[in-house]
């Protein structure tokens, strides 16, 4: 079985819930990135969610936006993180979700991408493909055992539950808000029946994302769902502090204080 | 064949690639759109509008210096001549409709050279619909009269930062706008790109262009046209011109993209690759990693790293033939035309001019063309001077 649904079911044993913490590819530099990935890994996170930096991310707010023009800037490219990733494998025992743009894959083909990222990446995420076009990558997903998260958001009407849920192998990512990445101060105070609500309709794990930023929303978000995935929060503390002495270890304090200490 | 597919498709380009909160908007979009388009309140309207707004029909214009000159019949469709100079009011006037009878009264859109962010601010205007325009912010200063112009006519042109700060950029920001406040917000796309049902939205907006055409042509000429020429940068002027007449198989068309100064340009058709950009699979610049990239032309209306998904497929099919003509071969386009029939074209529209004027020994003497005038140079002359001011 692959990774991440095995993730999901042992932590369920245990009556825990899924920390994945996500990061820009490339930012803020390719150097610093492998070290961050490293050092996250440290502190007990259950799964990574790698981001591919695109031109052109109609889905992000201006963190993630910037990181990504800074990143390609550096030369960040699907190939590079794909040889990054299949380094630093060897030492991270966490899965690597990969999110990324649809162009990027499509260029390279969806066979060869799958078949380059066997073994690297355990999950994928495309923002800007939904079930319906995401036919032909899902199939060489499954060939090459790699699982595919789809997305619910507040706007997407029941009907389509089912569709998203048959489709997405690992789980689902629920965005808590209707907009871009990034943080956000208050949610919408429906949205966390509507969480409940969603998960009592679909099979697959549900894990929350976009906007959570704090310690106190993970919490939150992990009493109705199976996970929560914190990205902007991350992208801007390495923004404002990779160039400071003892980044590393600011970096996994920060990161254990958003996820709380084991019990 | 139903072209495009219920899926958006036309042959393999087109489609809905977007995030899934705007999966239900497209949908409320395509079926509002597919219900009015059909009703006869709603043609009544639009075609009212049309006439005593716009100011259609557009003359079909016989230029006789010019087919003198070139040995062709050249007649020249007068888009240019429109209320706002140009034929973006077309789609405007055709989506305003429709988001009044959707309910929505926030309104957003993306320009670049600013035609249509101003032929979306007017019809907001003339409907008291809140208007806001994202523009990048390198174009808001190459076009800064259209930023007033549309400040005047009450928008608020929000200004762009991101990435290259052209059109590409204010797109995603405009689906990002659209992302976040899909609810109560119309997002107006310019041109026959975009996520489905855009493209043919726009098309059939458009095809008023066509339509007028050839009744017109019909009456002067008692004949169809041999070929159609028009500028293709999204493609809303082109499509609106050659979609009527797809099924007549004699009318060949001929699509002209800008080839800039030939290292940089936006041919996405004649030299990009397929692949996906703001929703929608079509040709696409962008490197040998898929990342988008900038395009370039003296014309800020072509000057984009996409394409409508409809002129792909035309190409795959090759009902429509594709050339690029560069900033240089343009100008010679927009002087010919000033100088010989007194008209001052749109830089967008000169290069359908100038293709038509290369390609003037290689075809039959005295043939029928009809060049689509897509609209009016007035905005661009600063840009000519400066041009001819650096090659001196």
């Amino acid at each position: 079985m692959p990774k991440i649904r095995d993730l999901f079911n042992q932590l369920k044993q245990q009556n825990k819930k899924a920390f994945i913490p996500y990061l820009t590819y490339g930012f803020p530099n390719l150097g610093v990135f492998e070290q961050t990935v490293l050092a996250i890994a440290k502190t007990g996170v259950d799964a990574i969610e790698i981001g591919m930096p695109f031109s052109d991310p109609i889905a992000d707010g201006p963190v993630i936006q910037r990181s990504s023009q800074i990143a390609l800037e550096k030369g960040a490219t699907l190939p590079g993180l794909l040889l990054t990733l299949k380094k630093l494998r060897r030492k991270v025992d966490a899965p690597f979700i990969l999110m990324t743009y649809y162009n990027p894959v499509f260029y390279m083909g969806d066979n060869s991408f799958c078949r380059k990222a066997k073994g690297i990446i355990d999950a994928l995420v495309v923002p800007d493909l939904l079930p319906e076009e995401g036919r032909s990558l899902n199939d060489h997903c499954r060939k090459y055992g790699i699982d595919t998260v789809f997305f619910i958001a507040p706007t997407t009407d029941l009907g389509r539950y089912g569709l998203i849920d048959k489709n997405s192998s690992g789980f689902i990512y629920y965005v808590s808000v209707t907009g871009t990445t990034g943080s956000r101060n208050k949610f919408d105070g429906a949205l966390y029946k509507k969480i409940a609500a969603a998960k009592a309709k679909v099979k697959g794990p549900v894990c929350v994302g976009f906007g959570i930023s704090t310690h106190e929303q993970v919490k939150r978000f992990c009493r109705v769902a199976d996970g929560v995935i914190v990205g902007s929060a991350i992208i801007k503390f390495i923004d404002e502090n990779h160039k400071q002495k003892n980044f590393i270890d600011k970096l996994q304090r920060f990161i254990v204080d958003l996820k709380g200490k084991e019990k | 064949m139903k072209l495009p597919n219920n899926r958006g498709y036309f042959g393999k380009f087109g489609g809905k690639f977007v995030p899934e909160t705007l999966e239900y908007a497209l949908r409320e979009l395509a079926s509002a759109y597919f219900k009015y388009s059909k009703e006869k309140s709603f043609k009544q309207e639009f075609a009212y509008y049309l006439k005593e707004y716009a100011g259609r029909p557009t003359p079909l214009y016989y230029a006789a210096n010019l087919s003198k000159m070139a040995g062709l019949r050249i007649y020249l469709k007068r888009e240019d001549l429109l209320h706002t100079g140009a034929h973006k009011i077309n789609n405007a006037l055709g989506q305003i409709l429709l988001c009044r009878r959707m309910g929505k009264r926030r309104v957003i859109a993306e320009t670049g050279a600013g035609q249509h962010g101003v032929a979306v601010a007017t019809v907001c205007a003339l409907f008291g619909l809140q208007c806001e325009v994202y523009m990048g912010k390198l174009d808001m200063e190459r076009q800064a009269p259209n930023v007033y112009r549309m400040e005047l006519l009450g928008a608020k042109v929000i200004p762009v930062l991101s990435g290259t700060q052209t059109l590409k950029d204010a797109c995603s920001e405009a689906l990002r706008d659209w992302v976040t406040n899909v609810n109560a917000t119309y997002y107006l796309i310019g041109s026959t790109v975009g996520p489905h049902p855009y493209p043919v939205m726009v098309r059939d907006f458009q095809s008023i262009i066509g339509r007028e055409t050839k009744a017109q042509i019909k009456k002067k000429e008692n004949r169809l046209p041999d070929y159609l020429a028009a500028c293709v940068g999204g493609g809303s002027n082109s499509l609106g011109m050659f979609y009527p007449f797809f099924h007549d198989k004699s009318v060949k068309f001929i699509g002209v993209e800008a080839y800039g100064n030939i290292k940089q340009h936006g041919a996405s058709l004649c030299k990009g690759r397929v692949g996906i950009l703001h929703g929608s699979k079509s040709f696409v610049l962008q490197d040998k990693f898929g990342q988008i990239e900038e395009a370039y032309s003296i014309s800020a209306g072509l000057d984009y790293p996409g394409v409508g998904p409809e002129h792909a497929y035309y190409k795959a099919i090759k009902r429509a033939q594709y050339f690029a003509v560069t900033d240089k071969e343009a100008l010679g386009g927009f002087k010919v035309l000033c100088e010989l029939e007194g008209i001052i074209p749109a830089l967008e529209s000169s290069h359908a001019v100038a293709q038509v004027m290369k390609m003037a020994g290689d075809i039959k003497k005295n043939s029928l063309v009809v060049v689509c005038l897509s609209g009016r140079g007035d905005k661009d002359l600063d840009n000519v001077m400066n041009y001819q001011n650096s090659h001196k």
